[in-house]
């Protein structure tokens, strides 16, 4: 008898704004949170790390070798800092952190380059901290290509104006996948949500238990979907308030670029906002106040953070991790928003993270219907 | 003492709440224990006992926001188990504590009560509520910023508002000042004069000699009920009236006198005393030896309602305690 009503929903969402507006301290939090954590994470981003510790292990010493390590010191990203003797001893002081990088200079390095043999010169980087390496390791194939120019002399100076005299081999350590800088902006989007979606619509709702008012909205005809509808749309919006905000700040401030279709993300995003909603909606169901909603909101996150690959690499996980991380939102929100922001990828290529999403949603949401008290039993 | 009331309900008035042996528990306690419960349409019931006695969960298992242990029952001819969805549209629930939306206006509050009922052409309705409350030039103030009258009249105007048949007020009247109160009741009485039934809470004698019959409910058990008249016969309780002469004359005789057996509650009012007891000749014989006291003057009187209950909720302590 008492069906799905949109004049009840749309009074429902309408009383949200209402005080959504007149909580100004949480207004502005919905909105100041995204532009602290972008200028944070953004700092860091821009971050350009300079005289990092580094260790020559040179096997070949010569004119080029002591012209190599000036040039090092000159380009402000290395600082030599020991020199290792063995290749063990190299090994170590990367391990233990003492070094960022060690410069391996080959035996017969000299002899190679005066023949045009284009010698390698190793650099092994500890990438643990990609955005920390990125650009030191960019300067030094710069400065590989132009150091050695003024040693050479006759024959050899032809050489110089075609390719490189030396080739650079990069041996990036402890994460394979040297992600760029440009993978954490798409990402902030997906985390900033996860933790203002959540905690939002969990504290939105507990609020009225804790206030008493959920007694009044028991006694009301108001069907449970309704409810939680309610609570959720006005929410969704939000959500795509903050997301503009980070996409514009990213494309104008840190020059990320947007190439797939920004209609596909707003897509994408509508199903993401709507998982993390329905999650905070059954937080709300289970905690009796705001300080556990806050606390479950937390248990939430941190392996949403931890396990989506936005904190570290999916693939360098063990299996166990991965599978976990499949279940969360954040996951599948990242790989589709970085696939469409930067590698450009269409509808077909999102599917398989949009059915993952999409079956998230709907199995969280009936476990908040069925939560759902119509009762304060 | 007994007002008399212009529209007291027939006899034969069907009944609107009919309820046998409702009971819950909260953690092994008993709060509502074997309730049974009749109101007559067009009745206004008075609902009595102690703080924690169980008031507001009868209340909220009679409009469905609980769920009883045990018990059956109709509430307006629906199924109080199986057919809440339809009570709560008929019925208008006025909470103990203030549970309309503080950071919204009044104006606000009330649309949106209205919209939830789905009341046709509700921006009429909430202007004629406002009017009818003398409250259209606050309509935008917010509510949590109303004082706790204007709150509880905020409150009554939400509830009554979508018309409903049945009226669950739960304490509506704490806190208010007595010239509001009376205002309150007399609305009572005209909303009950239209056909509209009542049940409410209070702790107020006064307003429980307003009802048209009361119960009283001490430890989760219904002690007493039917008019404030048959409730004070049924307690049998006798009681003298004491006045004195001077203050501690009065505090020295109610000292004399606690707990004396046959004795069972002194209570002084000033420079009068009320002492009462379950047994008339043991009372007369406990108080016997004061009689003849100078400055003390003795009299034999009907005991009040507040006598009866306080006499009440002594002995359910002592059952139940
Ligand atoms: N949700 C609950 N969980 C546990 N105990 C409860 C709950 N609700 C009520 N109680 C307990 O039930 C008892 C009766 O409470 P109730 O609110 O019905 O009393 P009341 O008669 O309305 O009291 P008052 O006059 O103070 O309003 C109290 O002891 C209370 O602590
Ligand atoms: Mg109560």
């Amino acid at each position: 008898m008492r069906r799905f009503s949109l004049f009840r929903l749309g009074a429902l969402i309408r009383k949200e704004f209402i005080q959504m507006r007149r909580d100004r301290l949480t207004f502005a939090m919905m909105l100041g949170v995204p532009v602290m954590q972008l200028v944070l994470f953004g700092y860091a981003i821009n971050s350009d790390p300079k005289h990092l510790p580094t260790a020559l292990f040179s096997q070949d010493h010569s004119v080029f070798t002591r012209t190599l390590v000036k040039g090092l010191e000159n380009s402000d990203y290395f600082d030599i800092v020991g020199e290792a003797r063995t290749a063990a001893e190299a090994e170590d002081m990367i391990r233990t952190g003492k070094v960022q990088f060690v410069v391996q200079i080959p035996p017969g390095f000299s002899r190679d380059m005066q023949r045009g043999q284009r010698p390698q010169l190793l650099l092994d980087a500890d990438a643990t901290d990609p955005a920390a390496t990125g650009n030191a390791v960019a300067g030094l194939q710069l400065l590989a290509t132009t150091v050695f120019n003024r040693d050479l002399q006759g024959s050899l100076a032809a050489q110089r104006a075609g390719t490189s005299l030396v080739d650079v081999v990069i041996h990036r350590r402890y994460n394979a996948e040297g992600r760029t800088e440009l993978n954490i902006v798409p990402g902030l989007i997906g985390v900033i949500l996860t933790m203002t979606m959540i905690i939002f619509t969990a504290l939105a709702m507990t609020r009225e238990i804790e206030r008493g008012t959920m007694e009044n909205l028991l006694t009301m005809p108001v069907r449970p979907l309704e409810v939680m509808m309610g609570k959720i749309l006005p929410y969704i919006m939000i959500g795509y308030i903050q997301t503009a905000v980070v996409l514009a700040a990213a494309y104008w401030l840190f020059e990320v670029p947007i190439v797939g279709s920004l209609w596909l993300l707003s897509f994408v995003l509508f199903f993401f906002v709507a998982a993390n909603l329905a999650v905070g909606f059954t937080f709300s169901t289970l905690a009796r106040n705001q300080l556990q909603a806050i606390q479950m909101t937390i248990f939430f996150f941190l392996p949403s953070i931890l396990l989506s690959g936005f904190m570290f690499p999916f693939r360098g996980m063990p299996v166990w991790a991965q599978w976990l991380g499949e279940v969360l939102p954040l996951t599948h929100f990242l790989r589709m928003v970085r696939g469409i922001l930067l590698k450009g990828n269409g509808f077909a290529e999102i599917v398989p993270d949009m059915a993952a999403l999409l079956a998230f949603l709907v199995g969280v949401s009936i476990v908040a219907l069925n939560r759902y008290r119509q009762t304060l039993d | 003492m007994n007002q008399p009331h212009a529209s007291e309900p027939a006899d034969d008035a069907p009944l609107v709440i009919d309820v046998r042996g409702l009971t819950k528990s909260f953690g092994g306690t008993k709060v509502v224990d074997d309730v049974d419960m009749q109101v007559a349409e067009g009745e206004i019931y008075g609902f009595l006992g102690p703080n924690g006695s169980g008031k507001t969960t009868t209340i909220r298992l009679l409009c469905g926001l609980l769920t009883p242990d045990a018990g059956t029952g109709t509430c307006l001819g629906h199924d109080i188990l199986t057919e809440s969805a339809r009570i709560k549209r008929e019925v208008g629930y006025m909470t103990q504590r203030f549970s309309l939306y503080e950071d919204l206006s009044i104006r606000e509050n009330l649309h949106f009560v209205a919209s939830i009922y789905g009341l046709k052409r509700p921006r009429k309705i909430v202007q004629e509520t406002l009017e009818k409350l003398n409250l259209e030039n606050r309509a935008h103030q917010l509510a949590g910023t109303l004082s706790g009258g204007w709150k509880q009249r905020l409150a009554l105007a939400a509830a009554i508002m979508h018309g409903p048949k049945l009226l669950l007020l739960d304490e509506p009247t704490a806190g208010v000042d007595p010239k509001a109160r009376r205002e309150f009741w007399d609305e009572i009485h005209r909303l009950a004069d239209s056909g509209l039934t009542v049940l409410v809470s209070t702790h107020y004698m006064d307003e429980a000699e307003r009802c048209h019959k009361i119960c009283y409910l001490a430890y989760g058990k219904l002690l007493a009920r039917g008019t404030v008249h048959d409730v004070i016969a049924q307690s049998g309780l006798a009681t003298w009236h004491v006045s004195g002469t001077s203050q501690r004359r009065i505090n020295r005789l109610a000292h004399d006198l606690a707990g004396r057996g046959g004795v069972d509650m002194v209570a002084p009012f000033g420079t009068t005393l009320h002492v009462s007891g379950a047994n008339d000749n043991a009372l007369d014989a406990a108080v016997a030896p004061w009689r003849g006291e100078d400055g003390l003057n003795w009299r034999k009187v009907e005991p009040t309602l507040e006598d009866v209950f306080i006499h009440m909720m002594q002995g359910a302590s002592d059952n139940f305690g």
